[in-house]
């Protein structure tokens, strides 16, 4: 497991990140959130041993990141942000490469490279120097290197960050198909990328944690959850809106063009069928009418930066 | 040992690009140029390579810089940085690596005048001793040169400024012992700190060994220039850190 523990860095006069403590267990895929800036990068290169903290300490599976640095370091697999890579190297030779530097013997090296390679895909440019191959396949390469050693946590620094959308999915695919006795830490300021792979949420704002939950809960929070958005003719949404707001069991309502989100009074779970009973009943004509989980943007609007206008 | 992990990948990354080759190729024109017009090979007549040793300092100051610029500013620059210090290989490792490579492949460079040496056999009848001894200086100066580009390659993310504060700072090492570097200092600092700045000069030492005696005094003031470089290397890549 990771424990991270008071962890400070300052430069300067600047706090980039402030006091942070928490722990990870093996199995979760904890993602950071936080607008730009927030400090999760910072982090990020505090766990995996590249930036000294001012304060407070991290330990991997019990080995202190600064006074057992080496030992510490082998548990971990690490993309920067970036994904970084000597560009005049072909694949296979920086693959191999770090299989040295990670002290793979010789004899496991061969598997160790095939298994990455193909986990991300690779085959076609293996051969070809890093520098003449796409954004995409250069992000593969990052992830390969980080997989190399099957470490036991593995660190990504925006590892979808410039994919496409196909190749969004399949590094989602195995970031969720790896065992599942791994500790993952990815970093993103892509909000679906949290409920699509995480199973914890911890959200940064100004280097501190403002939010340390399941992705799940963390939808709850939004004002959206528990409403029901309907669609219906333009003309008709403020004659619609007029009639909710007299009922008991609607608290407001939202327009934006054809849709009216309705919210429910607090702790009512029953808005749909209410809605739908009101609506068959007054004959009101409606397209559509989908019950809402939550909008993560409006949570993580609200975290960090106050109530949105 | 992970530091030859280091230097095998360094070395080999001078030699994936254009970089060695042209390196390689300038050296040995301007080593040649330097011995026969201005250092006058053939009008000395004498059997010896004096003529060739003796610009050796100042083909280093602009050339060794040339290799060092790209050390540490390349690897900042393009984030491989993070890469390799978050590999299981001690920061000392990585900076022991990365400067033999350099050394190595400028020592290749030096090897690769050897048909001067053949030549000044077939002319006359050099003292071999001599011009032994002072390839080995040459080669521990060239190390001096890069100890100190290393630590100015890892001050900054720009591989022109590495260049030209490498060019600067090894000028000063170079010129510690002309009158001009010491009439600044003479009149207001002690005799003993005077001596100890001459003493510094890269030229005092590189002489004295092109002489034909290499001593362990020049063995060890090279060497502890080197030591003390990359010792300051290491603390200023943490430093740097951001």
């Amino acid at each position: 497991m990771i424990e991270v523990d008071n962890l400070t860095k300052r430069y300067g006069d600047l706090c980039a990140v402030y006091d942070l403590s928490f722990s990870v267990e093996p199995g979760e895929i904890l993602g950071f959130l936080g607008p730009n800036g927030a400090g999760k990068s910072t982090t990020m290169k505090m766990i995996s041993g590249y930036l000294r903290p001012s304060k407070g300490s991290v330990s991997i599976y019990g080995k202190d990141m600064w006074t057992q640095t080496l030992e510490a370091q082998c548990l971990i697999g690490y993309l920067p942000e970036g994904a970084p890579a000597y560009e005049e190297m072909t694949v296979e030779a920086f693959l191999g490469f770090i299989c040295e530097a990670r002290g793979i013997e010789n004899s496991r090296k061969e598997d160790a490279l095939n298994r990455s390679i193909e986990m991300m895909s690779l085959e076609p440019v293996a051969n070809q120097r890093i520098q003449t191959i796409s954004k995409g396949f250069k992000r593969r390469v990052g992830l390969a290197q980080a997989i190399l050693h099957d470490p036991k946590v593995l660190i990504l620094d925006e590892p979808t960050d410039g994919l496409d959308p196909n190749q969004k999915h399949d590094v989602r695919d195995m970031i969720r198909n790896l065992s599942t006795d791994k500790i993952v830490i990815v970093s993103t300021h892509i909000l679906e990328e949290v409920s699509a792979v995480c199973n914890r949420a911890i959200i940064l704002n100004n280097g501190r944690i403002v939010s340390d939950s399941d992705p799940m809960s963390l939808l709850e929070k939004s004002k959206y959850h528990g409403a029901v958005t309907l669609e219906t003719k333009p003309d008709k949404v403020s004659e619609l809106a007029e009639m909710l707001s007299r009922q008991l069991f609607v608290s407001g309502s939202e327009k934006s063009g054809r849709n009216l989100t309705v919210f429910p009074v607090l702790g009512d779970r029953e808005l749909l069928v209410k809605l739908n009973d009101f609506l068959r009943e007054h004959d009101f004509p409606v397209s559509s009418l989908r019950s809402e989980e939550g909008r993560l943007d409006e949570v993580f609007r609200n975290l960090t930066k106050g109530e949105p206008k | 040992m992970k530091m030859n992990i280091i230097l095998k990948r360094e070395l080999s990354s001078y030699f994936a690009t254009p970089v060695a080759y042209v390196f390689i190729l300038i050296f040995l024109m301007l080593s040649g140029v330097f011995t026969f017009y201005i250092g006058n090979f053939y009008e000395r007549m004498q059997a010896d390579l004096i003529p060739f040793f003796s610009f050796h300092p100042w083909l280093y100051l602009f050339l060794i810089p040339a290799i060092s610029m790209r050390i540490w500013s390349e690897e900042r620059n393009s984030g491989t940085l993070e890469l390799l210090l978050t590999l299981p290989i001690s920061k000392e490792q990585i900076v022991l690596g990365k400067f033999m490579a350099a050394w190595i492949f400028s020592g290749l460079a030096l090897l690769l005048t050897f048909p001067l040496w053949i030549s000044v056999n077939y002319l006359g009848d050099p003292d071999n001793g001599v011009i032994l001894a002072s390839y080995i200086g040459s080669w521990l100066m060239a190390g001096g040169f890069l100890a100190i580009g290393s630590c100015m390659s890892a001050l900054t993310r720009s591989q022109v400024v590495a260049f030209v504060l490498c060019g600067f700072v090894s000028l000063l090492f170079v010129m510690a012992g002309f009158p001009m570097v010491l009439d600044v200092f003479r009149g207001w600092v002690p005799l003993i700190i005077l001596d100890m700045i001459t003493s510094l000069s890269f030229l005092t030492h590189f002489n004295s060994i092109t002489k034909g005696v290499l001593s362990l005094k020049d063995f060890l003031y090279f060497l502890s220039i080197i030591v003390a470089w990359l010792y300051a290397t290491s603390i200023v890549i943490e430093s740097k850190k951001s």
